[in-house]
C-alpha cells in the first residue's frame, strides 16, 4: 500500500546471489521447519543491505534497495512464486525498491514531531542539501523523505539515517549532522541536546539512587 | 508519586548495564526456577489476582488472555507472540524496555511461555527499531549461553526459545492478526475473527500475542506477588504501574513509570516539567496515543490516568502515548495529520478504511484553511460513524476516532474558520 512497484527502475542488474550464504541458512532456521516462507522479511532485509554495502564503496555511491534479482532469488530460496516475494516487498515501506542515497534521511512528521517544530527541520534539510524532500542528491549521497512516527516521540523531533535514530533535532543541529555526514564522518545517534535517552532534560526526579 | 521501590523498570534511562549481569544484579532471572516451579495454574491465577491488562492499547486482561490458551498441548504446538511493534504515534516505551532492560522482556516470556505451554515465542519488533532489536538479539544470545533459554531453561525442565523477527515498518503490523500474518511471511493484512489466535493463531496453531510491557512486568509481579501490584494504581481494575510517554508542548519531555490512576495534571507537572508557559496556556491533550479522542484542558484539569477514568470521557488510556498541545496549535492540522496518517497506514484490505480515510484526509485538509461548508462538518462526523466497527480490524476505529473528538470539542473552532474563509473570499 505504500509506494508504487518500480520494477523498471533505471538500472537493474541481471541477477543477485547472496554473498553470505550463513546469514540466509540461519534467518531460514529460526523458523519451524516448512515455515520457510516467513524467511522472506528477514532475508529482503539482508538482501538490501549486502546491496548497500556495495553501494557504500561505489561511485558515485547509493545506498541498500533490493533489485528484482533478488526478489527472484528469494522466491526460489523458500520455493514460493516470485510474486509472494514482490507481494511482502511491496507492502513494507522499508524495503526500497529502487536506487537511493548512501544515505537515506528519514524525518518524522507526524503529529507529535510536527508538534515539537518537524515543518522547520524539513526546512532545514531542504536548504541545506539543495532538494526538495522526496527527493535525492545528484551526487548519490542522499536521498530524502517524510515519514510516518518512528516512535521516538519523546525525543522528537527526530530523524533516521539508514539505521540511525538523531533525536532531538534543532535546525541548527540538523545542519552539523548534514554538513558531517558529506564529509563522510557518522556522527553519534541519539538526542542531539546531550541529553540521556528518553531521561528529562536535567535528570528525571526518579530513580534518585539508581543515578 | 510513585516511590523508587515500587518501580519496576529500574534502568528505563539506561544508566545501567542492560546486559545480563547488570539485569541480574537488578533482581532479573532471581530463582525462575522456582517461579516456574509453582505450575501454571498458580502462575495464570496469581496473574488474574494482580488484575494487570494489557498494556499495548485495548486493555484486555492479561491473566484471563493466557487462560483462553487450550490446557491440552494436542497435535499443534503453542506459541507465544510478543507485540513490539510500536508504531502508534505519540509511544515510546516499549522500546526503552527493549533497549534497558531486555532481560525482564525474556524473563516474562520463558514464564508466559511455561504458563501457556509454549516451548517458541517470537518478539515481532518494528524494523526501524534496528538498535532495539540487536540489544534483544544479544540479551537472547547472553540467556542461551547463561543456560537460561534452550534446553531446560533456567533449571526449569521446560525448554524454551525466543526467535526475534524484524518487521518493515507497517503500522498495520501492530494489530495482532496482521501481526501473525507478517510472521507467516505474508502483506500486513489482518484476519477475519474468529477463529481467535489462542484456538488458530500463528501457522494456525494456537498462539497468545502480549504487548511488550505486559510480559515485562510479570516477573516481578509473580516475584513481588499479585497484591503489592494489585495494591497500586486506582482500583481493583486500573492497578499496578505504567510507562508513560510525555510529550508535545511541555518542558521536559520524558518517558516515566507512575502509576496506573495518578492526574493529568500531576503527571505533567511532576515529570513533563509542566506546560510550555503554564498549565493555563493548555489547550488540549491526547492522552493515550493518536488513536486516542482529544480531551480540551477543562477536563486535563481533573481526569485521572487510567482505563475507565478516560473512557468516562469519551477518550481512552491506549498504550499511554500523552500528547500535550498548547495554545499556539493549530488543533485542526494536529488531527489532520493524524488522518494523513491513517491513510498512509490503512492496509487497504477492506473499503471503508481504504477510502474512507483517504476522503476523511481531504476533507480535513480542507477544514484546516476553513475551505468548506458548516454542514460538511456533520457529513464528516458521519462518515466517521460509517468507519467505525465496519472494519475486519480496529485501524477504520481508530482512524475515525481523533475526528470524532475533534468535532466533540473543537467545533467552534472549526466553525470559525469556516466563516473566515469565506468573509476573506467575499471580500476578495
Amino acid at each position: 500500500m505504500k509506494k508504487k512497484l518500480d520494477l523498471n527502475a533505471s538500472y537493474q542488474p541481471d541477477s543477485f546471489t547472496f554473498k553470505d550464504q550463513k546469514l540466509v541458512d540461519e534467518a531460514i532456521a529460526r523458523y519451524p521447519q516448512g515455515r520457510q516462507m516467513s524467511a522472506i522479511m528477514p532475508l529482503l532485509d539482508i538482501a538490501q543491505r549486502q546491496v548497500g554495502e556495495e553501494g557504500s564503496k561505489a561511485s558515485p555511491p547509493y545506498g541498500g534497495w533490493i533489485p528484482r534479482a533478488a526478489m527472484d532469488e528469494i522466491a526460489r530460496i523458500v520455493d514460493v512464486a516470485p510474486m509472494k516475494v514482490y507481494e511482502v516487498a511491496t507492502f513494507y515501506s522499508m524495503y526500497n525498491l529502487a536506487p537511493v542515497g548512501k544515505y537515506l534521511l528519514q524525518v518524522c512528521t507526524t503529529t507529535p514531531c510536527w508538534l515539537c517544530g518537524s515543518a522547520k527541520i524539513v526546512e532545514a534539510m531542504e536548504k541545506n542539501l539543495g532538494i526538495h524532500v522526496g527527493e535525492s542528491t545528484k551526487d548519490g549521497l542522499f536521498s530524502t523523505m517524510e515519514v510516518e512516527c518512528l516512535g521516538a516521540c519523546a525525543n522528537a523531533p527526530m530523524m533516521q539515517v539508514n539505521d540511525d535514530f538523531y533525536e532531538d533535532l534543532t535546525p541548527e543541529t540538523m545542519n552539523s549532522l548534514l554538513d558531517s555526514l558529506k564529509k563522510g564522518v557518522v556522527p553519534t545517534p541519539g538526542p542531539q541536546n546531550g541529553r540521556n535517552k528518553a531521561e528529562a532534560v536535567g535528570g528525571s526526579c526518579t530513580l534518585k539512587k539508581a543515578g | 508519586m510513585l516511590e523508587d521501590k515500587d518501580r519496576i523498570f529500574t534502568n528505563l534511562y539506561g544508566r545501567e548495564d542492560a546486559g545480563l549481569k547488570g539485569a541480574q544484579a537488578r533482581g532479573d532471572w532471581d530463582n525462575t526456577k522456582d517461579i516456574i516451579g509453582k505450575g501454571r495454574d498458580w502462575i495464570i491465577d496469581e496473574m488474574k489476582k494482580s488484575g494487570l491488562r494489557g498494556r499495548g492499547g485495548a486493555g484486555f486482561p492479561t491473566g484471563m488472555k493466557w487462560s483462553f490458551m487450550p490446557k491440552e498441548v494436542k497435535d499443534r504446538p503453542h506459541y507465544l507472540v510478543v507485540n513490539a511493534d510500536e508504531s502508534e504515534p505519540g509511544t515510546c516505551k516499549d522500546r526503552e524496555i527493549m533497549r534497558h532492560d531486555p532481560h525482564k522482556l525474556i524473563e516474562g516470556c520463558l514464564i508466559a511461555g511455561f504458563a501457556m505451554q509454549a516451548h517458541h515465542a517470537f518478539i515481532y519488533i518494528r524494523g526501524e527499531f534496528w538498535d532495539e532489536g540487536t540489544a534483544v538479539v544479544n540479551a537472547i544470545k547472553e540467556a542461551r549461553a547463561a543456560g537460561l533459554l534452550g534446553k531446560n531453561a533456567a533449571g526449569s525442565g521446560w525448554d524454551f526459545d525466543i526467535t526475534l523477527h524484524r518487521g518493515g515498518g507497517a503500522y498495520i503490523c501492530g494489530e495482532e492478526t496482521a501481526l501473525l500474518e507478517s510472521l507467516e511471511g505474508k502483506k500486513g493484512q489482518p484476519r477475519n475473527k474468529p477463529p481467535f489466535p489462542a484456538a488458530a493463531g500463528l501457522y494456525s496453531c494456537p498462539t497468545t500475542i502480549n504487548n511488550v510491557e505486559s510480559i515485562a512486568v510479570v516477573p516481578t509481579i509473580l516475584r513481588r506477588g499479585a497484591p503489592w501490584f494489585a495494591g497500586l494504581g486506582k482500583d481493583e481494575k486500573n492497578t499496578g504501574t505504567k510507562l508513560f510517554c510525555l510529550l508535545g508542548h511541555i518542558n521536559t519531555p520524558c518517558v516515566v513509570e507512575e502509576e496506573m490512576g495518578i492526574p493529568l495534571r500531576d503527571l505533567l507537572e511532576k515529570h513533563g516539567g509542566g506546560v510550555r508557559g503554564g498549565w493555563d496556556n493548555l489547550l488540549a491533550v491526547i492522552p493515550g496515543g493518536a488513536s486516542c479522542p482529544v480531551i480540551p484542558k477543562s477536563v486535563c484539569d481533573t481526569v485521572l490516568m487510567d482505563f475507565d477514568s478516560l473512557r468516562a470521557v469519551q477518550s481512552g488510556l491506549g498504550t499511554a502515548g500523552v500528547i500535550v498541545m498548547d495554545k499556539s496549535t493549530d488543533i485542526v492540522y494536529a488531527i489532520a495529520r493524524l488522518a494523513q496518517f491513517y491513510m498512509h497506514e490503512s492496509c487497504g484490505q477492506c473499503t471503508p478504511c481504504r477510502e474512507g480515510t483517504g476522503w476523511m484526509w481531504r476533507v480535513m485538509t480542507r477544514m484546516v484553511k476553513g475551505q468548506a461548508t458548516i454542514e460538511e462538518i456533520d457529513m464528516l462526523f458521519d462518515v466517521t460513524k460509517e468507519i467505525e466497527g465496519h472494519t475486519i480490524c480496529a485501524l477504520g476505529d481508530a482512524a475515525a476516532w481523533p475526528i470524532q473528538g475533534l468535532i466533540r470539542h473543537f467545533r467552534p473552532e472549526m466553525e470559525r474558520r469556516i466563516l473566515e474563509y469565506r468573509a476573506l473570499a467575499k471580500a476578495a
